[in-house]
């Protein structure tokens, strides 16, 4: 097992409620969820449709706030952050990766890896120079200049990963990251996405492939916004 | 600043990347500014052509006109001046040099000229020899009045050079008669050519001798109307001159303490003011107008940027996953309203100066058009007034937007 118990604590998640009012029933998409999540972790998130699974992704990727319990993240508490803090948390802190790539659609690949460069204000150069390296790493150092439509979906998703990553993210989130793709490709993304994990990167995973589940080192179960299960296991390549 | 130049940048490659677009969305804009600019370019051609012809009346002139109050003309009593009243302004009014009287004598069937076959009308006017020096005009062949030809009333003139067109005079029309009403009138002189003023020709007129002028008009009549123009020597002393020869025509009209003017005292500075005050009328309705063309630009405008904001809602759902603010986005889309409109005005200012350029070349006689540099600005603040106006609805919109409803949008 990669991780120890002497591992510092990432997200810490307390009782956490996400409540959605519909007319006048009252959804818990998550029903008190207590979560500690250690650096270099790599968890995948599993459950069916409903279990509130994507609700706890953007709950971690500080799209969405909880209706109650504490969130700390690196030793401080979103929960008190407003809107602009928490746009600097999603842009230093944390890296998305999503199922449909959700890639800038008339931007190259190097001026996707660019963007969250520009909300940290780096000059347009150096940008340009961090962000062909993050690409050259993922090994697309010579589709810079092709527009996501011209891309293959395991590109696509390559530049999508090296886009997450490019600021040194804390923590990768991944959606789902081979929902698109066929069984070869998505091979060889899992195979990226592992390689990062032992680079020392926290990864947590949507997914509800048990094949993908497997890489991962911890597997947390959602049922109806709960908690179900939570194993350690050692990873499978 | 830094947010800004990024702002900037993306906007711009939106703007690219949408090209036609673009265009359409600029058109009420380019519209807009286009017809401002080609209104203003051409009255304010027209007004550097009066200004600068007004500037060779000489400024030092002064030009005494009966003006009748409302309340009197209201009464149906005119006011007049007369001889007396210019004598009285060379008797006791110090400064002045070169007075001459102006008399219109072509009112009514009077102003009807003929040569031959050939009948016209045309200014008449009787004036004294100062005129010339007044208003600086040069005969360029024949020659002037003398006093001789004053005191003997002789039925002698001076045209200007329309006049030998209008007629279809010979070329050199020097001492050919011509008729004048009834009466035979000899040319003797033939004016230097003044050019026009908004496509009006300032050269048909005939010039008689004051007292030849009012021999024809009718002698016994002693109820005309004439004009006073007078140099004044020194221009320090204008004022000066001006409160003398009022306080002498009041006295000379017997007008009470609290009686208004029956007559005006106007420099040819005055005269510009008051052509320069239509012309500006002119501007500002033609303005008005166009900003509610300027105005449906902008709605066009804010219309698209909704449009653009409902179409790229999941490219903001990404841009503020990878951490960009509310402000981040405010601006963006903010910028690119912005953006667009000023690229409007600027396409606007250049068509319409080519449309008002077109206009004055292919009206003879028109001035060349003439776009001030504050139109300009006006039309690029506007442009960005109404860029920022329009654009902050759409871009607020989208700053708005909700991260996790937008990346699911599709």
């Amino acid at each position: 097992m990669a991780t120890t118990s002497a591992e510092p604590i990432v997200i810490q998640l307390r009782d956490i409620y996400r409540t959605y009012i519909m007319g006048d029933q009252v959804l818990n998409a998550l029903d008190g969820v207590s979560l500690d999540i250690k650096q270099n972790e790599y968890v995948a998130v599993v459950g069916s449709s409903g279990s509130g699974k994507s609700t706890l992704m953007n709950i971690f990727g500080c799209l969405d706030r909880a209706s109650k319990g504490s969130y700390i993240l690196n030793g401080t508490d979103v929960g008190d952050m407003s809107e602009n803090e928490l746009a600097k948390v999603r842009n230093r802190q944390i890296g998305f990766v999503f199922q449909s790539f959700n890639l800038l659609s008339r931007a190259t690949a190097l001026k996707n890896v660019m963007q969250p460069l520009v909300y940290r204000g780096i000059p347009l150069a150096e940008r340009k120079e961090i962000a062909s390296q993050a690409l050259e790493k993922v090994g697309l150092g010579d589709r810079m200049g092709h527009l996501p439509n011209e891309l293959s979906g395991g590109q696509r998703q390559r530049v999508a990963i090296s886009r997450a990553l490019v600021g040194n993210p804390d923590i990768l989130l991944a959606d789902e990251p081979t929902g698109n793709l066929d069984s070869k490709t998505s091979r060889e993304i899992m195979r990226l996405i592992d390689e990062l994990h032992d680079q020392g990167q926290t990864i947590i995973m949507v997914t509800h492939e048990a094949d993908i589940a497997k890489h991962c080192n911890r597997v947390i179960s959602l049922e109806d916004g709960k908690v179900s299960s939570d194993t350690k296991q050692v990873k499978s390549r | 600043m830094n947010t800004f130049l990024e702002s900037l940048r993306s906007a711009l490659e939106s703007i690219r990347a949408h090209g036609f677009r673009s265009l359409l969305t600029s058109l009420g804009i380019i519209i807009g500014v286009t017809s401002v600019i080609a209104v203003v370019s051409i009255v304010q051609g027209m007004s550097e052509s009066i200004n600068a012809q007004f500037a060779g009346l000489g400024s030092n002139s002064l030009t005494v006109r009966s003006h009748t109050p409302f309340k009197q003309a209201m009464q149906g009593k005119y006011s007049k001046l007369q001889d007396s009243d210019m004598r009285a302004i060379v008797r006791q009014v110090d400064g002045i040099s070169h007075v001459t009287p102006v008399l219109y004598a072509n009112t009514g069937s009077r102003g009807g000229i003929s040569y031959r076959a050939q009948s016209a009308t045309s200014n008449i006017m009787g004036i004294g020899p100062s005129y010339l020096k007044v208003n600086g005009i040069y005969p360029q062949s024949g020659r002037f009045f003398t006093r001789d030809d004053e005191n003997r009333r002789r039925l002698v003139c001076a045209i200007g050079v329309d006049i030998i067109e209008n007629l279809e005079l010979p070329k050199d029309p020097i001492g050919e008669f011509f008729l004048i009403g009834n009466n035979w009138c000899k040319i003797i002189g033939v004016i230097e050519k003044r050019g026009e003023i908004l496509g009006f020709s300032q050269d048909n007129y005939v010039l008689l001798p004051y007292a030849t002028a009012r021999r024809i008009i009718g002698n016994t009549r002693r109820d005309l109307d004439i004009q006073v123009q007078l140099l004044v020597e020194d221009m320090n002393r204008m004022e000066e001159v001006k409160s003398r020869i009022r306080r002498v025509l009041r006295i000379q009209h017997k007008l009470k303490a609290g009686q208004p003017d029956d007559f005006k005292v106007q420099t040819a500075e005055q005269l510009t003011e008051s052509f320069n005050a239509v012309i500006n009328t002119v501007t500002a309705v033609s303005a008005g107008i166009v900003g509610i063309s300027l105005l449906v630009g902008g709605i066009g405008i804010m219309n698209i940027m909704l449009v653009s904001v409902t179409e790229r809602t999941r490219e903001i759902g990404i841009l503020k996953a990878l951490g960009a603010t509310r402000n981040n986005i405010l601006l963006q889309f903010l910028i690119e309203a912005l953006l667009l409109s000023l690229i409007g005005g600027l396409v606007g200012v250049a068509l319409g100066y080519g449309a008002g350029a077109l206009v004055a070349a292919m009206l003879p006689g028109f001035p060349p058009a003439f776009v001030p540099l504050w139109a300009v600005l006006l039309s690029f603040g506007f442009c960005a007034a109404v860029g920022v106006i329009f654009g902050i609805i759409p871009a607020a919109k989208a700053s708005q937007l909700d991260p996790i409803d937008a990346l699911r949008y599709e």
